[in-house]
């Protein structure tokens, strides 16, 4: 189990991470979201005792990890952002030694070959790590963190560098892991923490900005009441006609999207069912619906407005929501993350 | 501790430096060796021992120099410290690697003292007290390295920096003449590698010399795991 209280870390004036209190219960997995820079590296960093707190304080299995370092350590496997990895070595000598430093007790060669090949580098156990791609070094540093079994694991960006179908396996690990560890992970690609952890705290400048079960925050965003059309027809009239649904709030065109062919953007009171009504609207004047989906907030859009420091605002209608929509990929968010820290 | 000396140990062969250590330590010492004793024809190795001296202030910095840094380059310094370990087996681990190398290569004196015995009679006891002394010279040196290899992340920055501090050590005795204020000289003259070591390659082994060279390997290591101490509250 993993308590952090008041967590605090300054670097001269800067606020790193500010006052940061939560709980991993045993079997539990936690994701840690936020945008580059935003204190999830730094606050993993003071619970593994690489760095000291300013304030506070974090208890690793009871134990604080700057009164009793030695013992708080032995509880954690550490993944960090780049996998300590000696280079000049090979996968095998490299986990040996790591068995040595943690003064591993467990049977030796049945508990490196059982982490090797949960971790899938049995094939490369022979070769140097210099030579490994990518993905093989970021998984010998996942099987340098399990190696001696330790309670608790917390894994930085543990997927940086892998393709999809190693992604999705380490993933399938991950939460297999979690059924007997307390996981903390870290990642700033939210169908990630989405698909693996079970709560999520979202951290942005060095802060909590969101707290809660994985369900909950998707929940907290869902919306049945704004629509999104994409209909063929004259763009002025449909609008006039469109505002006539009774309860709507608003209806405004959007881009064009095919010619001819225009996103119309709906919103209604909250909890009312405008697309029967927008259907007979359409079915009367013979304008063909081409599109319809909710506009719901996904994730990554409560993400984005959190980090940009806007709060949780669903009145508004997301600015992302033109494309594919509800799904959030992986790539989109990065882009879209990118995009929005050019911009600030 | 036994881990990080055995890995450490082992970085030291598969990269070139023990090779390239070894190589040139026994070049010189050779050279000495034939120098000093073959050429005149005589048995007492004090000579040999004398120069080598500078050699290792030369050498060290080389020993040395990648210890730390290049965990910090590389960033397996953050496996390291996360590990279950403390700092003390850390810096230990590493500088007991270093002293394995070098002893190793001082080993090689016994070589000539065999092929002298061949041709003479050779005092042991003078051999093994120089052995002794170049030793613990050796041992002085590398907590140097070691320290301040953990202050940089460059290992050029910190053979640069080593070999530097080694020759200020190595200049003191020089400096001490020059200077004419008879305390500060006095200091100097207590603060002197070479006097001491000079001393004992004369036959004269004093046990205040061994505190005095145990005396400065432990600060200087004290002093590394102080670093990490203090880069970690910073």
């Amino acid at each position: 189990m993993i308590e952090v209280r008041n967590l605090t870390k300054h670097y001269g004036d800067k606020h790193a991470v500010n006052d940061i209190s939560f709980t991993v219960e045993d079997g539990e997995i936690l994701g840690f979201l936020g945008p580059n820079g935003a204190g999830k590296s730094t606050t993993m960093n003071m619970l593994t005792g690489y760095i000291s707190s300013t304030s506070g304080q974090a208890l690793i299995n009871g134990v604080d990890i700057l009164e009793n370092p030695i013992q708080a350590k032995s509880y954690i496997g550490y993944l960090p952002e780049l996998p300590p990895l000696y280079l000049d070595m090979t996968v095998k000598g490299y986990l040996n030694y790591i068995y040595d430093l943690k003064k591993c007790k467990l049977p030796r060669k049945a508990h490196l070959n059982e982490v090797m090949a949960l971790c899938k580098v049995l094939d490369v156990k022979e070769r140097i790590i210099k030579n490994l791609s990518k993905g093989y070094k970021q998984r010998v540093g996942l099987a340098q963190a399990l190696i001696g079994n330790p309670p608790v694991l917390i894994l930085d960006e543990p997927t940086v560098g892998l393709d999809p179908k190693q992604i999705l396996e380490i993933r399938t690990l991950i939460k297999k892991l979690g059924k007997n560890h307390t996981v903390i992970l870290s990642s700033h690609i939210l169908s990630e923490i989405q698909a693996v952890c079970d709560r999520i705290i979202i951290i942005n400048h060095g802060q909590i900005a969101a707290h809660d079960t994985t369900d909950n925050l998707s929940k907290n965003v869902s919306t049945d009441h704004r629509v999104i059309a994409r209909i063929a027809g004259p763009r002025e009239e449909i609008v006039k006609k469109l505002r006539n649904i009774t309860g709507i709030k608003y209806c405004r065109a959007d881009m064009e999207r095919e010619e001819g062919v225009y996103e119309y953007e709906l919103e209604a009171k909250a909890g009312q069912d405008i697309r029967y009504e927008l259907f007979e609207i359409l079915r009367e004047n013979n304008w063909p619906l081409l599109s319809l989906k909710s506009a719901e907030m996904t994730l990554e859009d409560v993400f984005l407005k959190i980090t940009m420091g806007e709060g949780l605002v669903i009145e508004q209608p997301a600015e992302q929501n033109d494309s594919d929509g509800a799904a959030a990929d992986a790539q989109t968010a990065d882009e879209t993350e990118e995009k929005k820290e050019e911009e600030a | 501790m036994g881990a990080i000396y055995r890995r450490e140990v082992g970085a030291f062969f598969t990269s070139s430096i023990a090779y390239i250590f070894l190589a040139v330590f026994w070049i010189f010492l050779g050279y000495f060796f034939y120098a000093t004793s073959l050429v005149a024809a005589t048995t007492d190795m004090s000579g040999m021992f004398q120069s080598m001296f500078l050699i290792c202030v030369i050498l060290i910095p080389v020993l040395t120099m990648r210890l730390f840094s290049e965990e910090k380059k590389q960033k397996t310094e953050q496996g390291l410290l996360t590990a279950p370990v403390s700092l003390g087996e850390i810096v230990f681990g590493k500088y007991f690697a270093a002293v394995t190398l070098y002893t190793i290569a001082l080993s090689m004196v016994f070589v000539y003292a065999v092929i002298m015995s061949g041709f003479g009679q050779v005092e042991w006891g003078i051999v093994f007290s120089n052995f002794l002394a170049l030793l613990l010279l050796g041992m002085a040196f590398i907590s140097v390295g070691v320290f301040l290899s953990a202050l940089n992340e460059n290992q050029i920055a910190a053979f640069i920096l080593t070999f530097i501090a080694l020759m200020a050590l190595y200049m003191i005795d020089v400096i001490k003449n020059l200077v004419k204020v008879e305390w500060l000289a006095d200091l100097l003259g207590v603060l002197s590698f070479y006097n001491k070591y000079y001393a004992i390659t004369c036959g004269l082994f004093n046990v205040s010399t061994v505190v005095f060279y145990l005396s400065v390997a432990f600060v200087f290591n004290y002093l590394t795991i102080r670093i990490f101490e203090r880069r970690r509250w910073s």
